[in-house]
């Protein structure tokens, strides 16, 4: 059978995620679609604590969720009009393919194949991560290099699969991986014993650690991260306007960080004579206009989730349940990575 | 008879029949036409790439269990394939197991002890009423639950480990004797098959009856054992050895899979049983009390007269539930089993190839279920009234 025919046969078999029937993307619908709805339609985790979970009274919270609170507030002008949509790991990216989602924020690792061969794009990374493992303490293993013939348990459609077999193939090392569909299943197998070693990204760790474990002093996170693993927001090709806006408005909260902008002090800020300052509050230059926002999209966004550093501190930092330690994820001038493109 | 002159106008039947189904076929082939181009064509504009080339790319994970070796380096196709067979082990493990359980059950609803008759119901009842998905991660934490980690797995037997990670058992060492063994199996079916064959001529041409299964197993046993014996008579077991991290050697399944082949065996066989049930009950009283007037003992009465007739009544809705056994244990990517399923999400999220791993997973489902259809059909064709 001929490529072209084995396409049309296997595309005739299939709908998939509403591609068949779904009109073509056209550049700018984005925000338009967005304002009409008074609604940003943002595709979360189903429930990773610190990143994107709901809490006892529903509400989403996390880092991932605050990305698009941040953004509803720049462009609708309040950080609740978000429509959260739970995702799984197999249906993000056609969720976001499909528009079903205007913004996929959901834990996911940036990579070559993934922003160039599924009609998405890459934003800017919101979380410097890298892949770990949790291990018992009784098992008495201090290193991964001593995972050998160990099963590891993990789940199925992350970027994990593939760094666990090629870390252990570069140290020599056989391992045996058991890959679970469902977050929910891989964690309970290795808490109860299935698995030597479970393994995700190093976030991760520290947020199932601290959630699913009955005692979390029982399991210690090994000290070899594997991976690069750049977490961020994802969008849709065939819309720069779109693109552009996510990008800018976490650009905005990096920014704002740099400058000291901080939730409580924005208001005051706005009277601030500092040039920088007043670019991001839009109390100079018009820079949303440019976005095809009003002036005050950063000022708002600001107000309604507080900067980077605040973020962190709130979902993950040290004084969260999940204490992860600042690391990478700190502005450029003060040890880490984060480095933000000038507002101007 | 002389060939009538087709009658091509309006008001021929035929003619308009033919008409109405060429329309169909059109505008079903027309809608299927439609929804593939602009499947392509919506991919085509978003910049999503399509086409199965990446089939021979490696594919950069390893597999937790295979039938075969495979390494991280091998084509996906060849991950497939694994997926693959891990399925049929499943399938053909779990039809196996579900049809001896589930006619035990179905045999023993109908027994005349009471105690036994309500097991059975009960049995029954219990497991057809509760979603697949539910005892297969119900049968999954069990075991994970009740089972010892394997630094400490249990010794029931010596030579068999049970923990966590699994059952590991002896298997034999691969040798030249072993092969002598297997000539000895094949010699003894054949002559089993002659000796049936033999003995149903002489019945037919004598009217002597003969037993017909206990020699016939006897041949098998005994031509497998003089084939053993002749091949030097080969012990030696590759015995599992217990590790600080794991127990290695010997034969091994995952719980994984003694998950998906129990939970999948234990629900399917309800139905099974429902359906010998009903099949033995479909043959007439009559039946029973004309085999038993003609001086046939009770096990020739079901032998000779009850399961012949049975048996045309369970084959059709037996060949249900053995592709419905099939097609369920694709829910074993939900316990972790690397089955098609779960290799193809692994896949799927590697090259976000969804239309072509979703594609491949139909395609394969419904071959097996097919195939398993035509053999059942075949089956059925077999034992279905042969009308004279």
């Amino acid at each position: 059978m001929r490529k072209s025919d084995m396409q049309i046969v296997a595309a005739s078999l299939l709908v998939i995620g509403g591609a068949v029937f779904a009109a073509s993307a056209h550049a700018g619908k984005t925000l338009d679609a967005i304002k009409q709805r008074d609604q940003v339609v943002c595709g979360v985790n189903t429930g990773l604590a610190g990143f994107s979970a709901a809490d006892s009274q529903g509400n989403w919270v996390g880092l991932d969720v605050d990305v698009c609170k941040a953004i509803a507030a720049a462009v609708l002008g309040d950080a609740k009009k978000v429509k959260w949509v739970p995702l799984n790991a197999q249906q993000r990216f056609t969720a976001l393919q499909s528009g079903e989602v205007d913004i996929l924020s959901r834990n996911t690792t940036f990579t070559l194949t993934r922003d160039a061969s599924l009609g998405l794009y890459d934003t800017v990374v919101t979380y410097y991560d890298g892949q770990g493992f949790i291990v018992t303490k009784k098992g008495k293993i201090t290193s991964a290099k001593q995972l050998k013939n160990a099963e590891v348990c993990v789940q199925s459609g992350t970027t994990t699969e593939k760094n666990l077999t090629d870390y252990f193939k570069s140290i020599n090392v056989k391992i045996k991986p058991v890959v679970f569909e469902g977050f929910e299943a891989s964690v309970k197998a290795f808490f109860s014993g299935r698995c030597q070693a479970y393994t995700t990204d190093a976030s991760g760790l520290a947020s199932i650690r601290n959630k699913e474990a009955s005692n979390p002093d029982d399991y210690v996170i090994l000290p070899e991260l594997i991976s690069k693993e750049p977490l961020g927001p994802m969008v849709r090709r065939g819309d720069d306007e779109w693109f552009t806006i996510v990008k800018w408005t976490i650009y905005a909260l990096l920014e704002a960080e740099e400058y000291g902008i901080t939730q409580a002090n924005v208001d005051q800020m706005r009277s601030s004579q500092d040039p920088p300052v007043q670019r991001i509050l839009g109390t100079s230059e018009d820079t949303g206009k440019l976005l095809g926002l009003d002036k005050e999209w950063a000022y708002r966004e600001i107000k309604a989730v507080g900067n980077y550093g605040e973020i962190f501190e709130r979902n993950v930092g040290p004084q969260s349940a999940l204490k992860l330690p600042r690391g990478l994820n700190n502005l450029w001038n003060k040890g880490g990575i984060q480095y933000a493109p000038p507002i101007r | 008879m002389a060939a009538r002159k087709r009658d091509w106008s309006w008001r021929s039947r035929a003619t308009r029949g033919l008409i109405y189904q060429a329309v169909a076929v059109a505008v079903i082939a027309a809608a299927v036409w439609f929804l593939a181009h602009n499947t392509l064509e919506n991919m085509r504009v978003r910049g999503i790439q399509s086409g199965f080339g990446f089939f021979s790319q490696p594919a950069g994970f390893d597999i937790g269990e295979s039938v075969f070796n495979f390494d991280s380096a091998d084509p996906y196709w060849k991950a497939f394939l694994v997926g693959l067979s891990n399925t049929l082990r499943a399938a053909v493990v779990g039809i196996v197991l579900t049809t001896i359980l589930g006619t035990l059950i179905g045999i023993g609803r109908l027994s005349r002890n009471f105690l036994l008759r309500g097991l059975c119901t009960g049995y029954v009842e219990l497991f057809r009423n509760i979603p697949v998905l539910l005892q297969l991660l119900m049968w999954y934490f069990v075991l994970n639950e009740w089972l010892p980690p394997v630094s400490d797995a249990l010794n029931p037997l010596p030579g068999i480990f049970l923990s966590k990670s699994g059952m590991s058992f002896p298997v034999p060492e691969w040798e030249r004797g072993h092969l002598v063994t297997a000539v000895g199996l094949a010699l003894g079916i054949a002559c089993a098959w002659g000796y049936r064959h033999w003995a149903r001529a002489a019945f037919e041409k004598t009217g002597i009856a003969r037993p017909m299964i206990w020699p016939a197993f006897a041949i098998v046993i005994a031509g497998t054992l003089l084939g053993w014996l002749a091949g030097g008579a080969p012990t030696a077991l590759e015995l599992p050895v217990r590790n600080d991290l794991n127990v290695s050697g010997g034969g091994a399944v995952t719980p994984e899979f003694l998950a998906v082949t129990l939970g999948l065996t234990i629900y399917t066989a309800s139905f099974v049983a429902e359906i010998v049930r009903s099949g033995i009950q479909a043959v007439p009283w009559g039946q029973t009390e004309a085999a038993g007037a003609l001086g046939l003992s009770r096990g020739k009465a079901l032998k000779l007269v009850l399961l012949p007739q049975a048996l045309r009544v369970i084959i059709p809705p037996l060949t249900n539930q053995y592709l419905n056994l099939t097609k369920n244990s694709s829910l074993a990517v939900a316990v972790g089993y690397p089955d098609l399923v779960s290799i193809s999400n692994t896949t799927l999220n590697q090259t976000g190839r969804a239309v072509e791993c979703i594609a491949v997973i139909m395609a394969v489902y419904l071959t097996l279920s097919l195939v398993t259809a035509a053999l059942m059909n075949w089956y059925n064709a077999r034992s279905a009234i042969r009308e004279r």
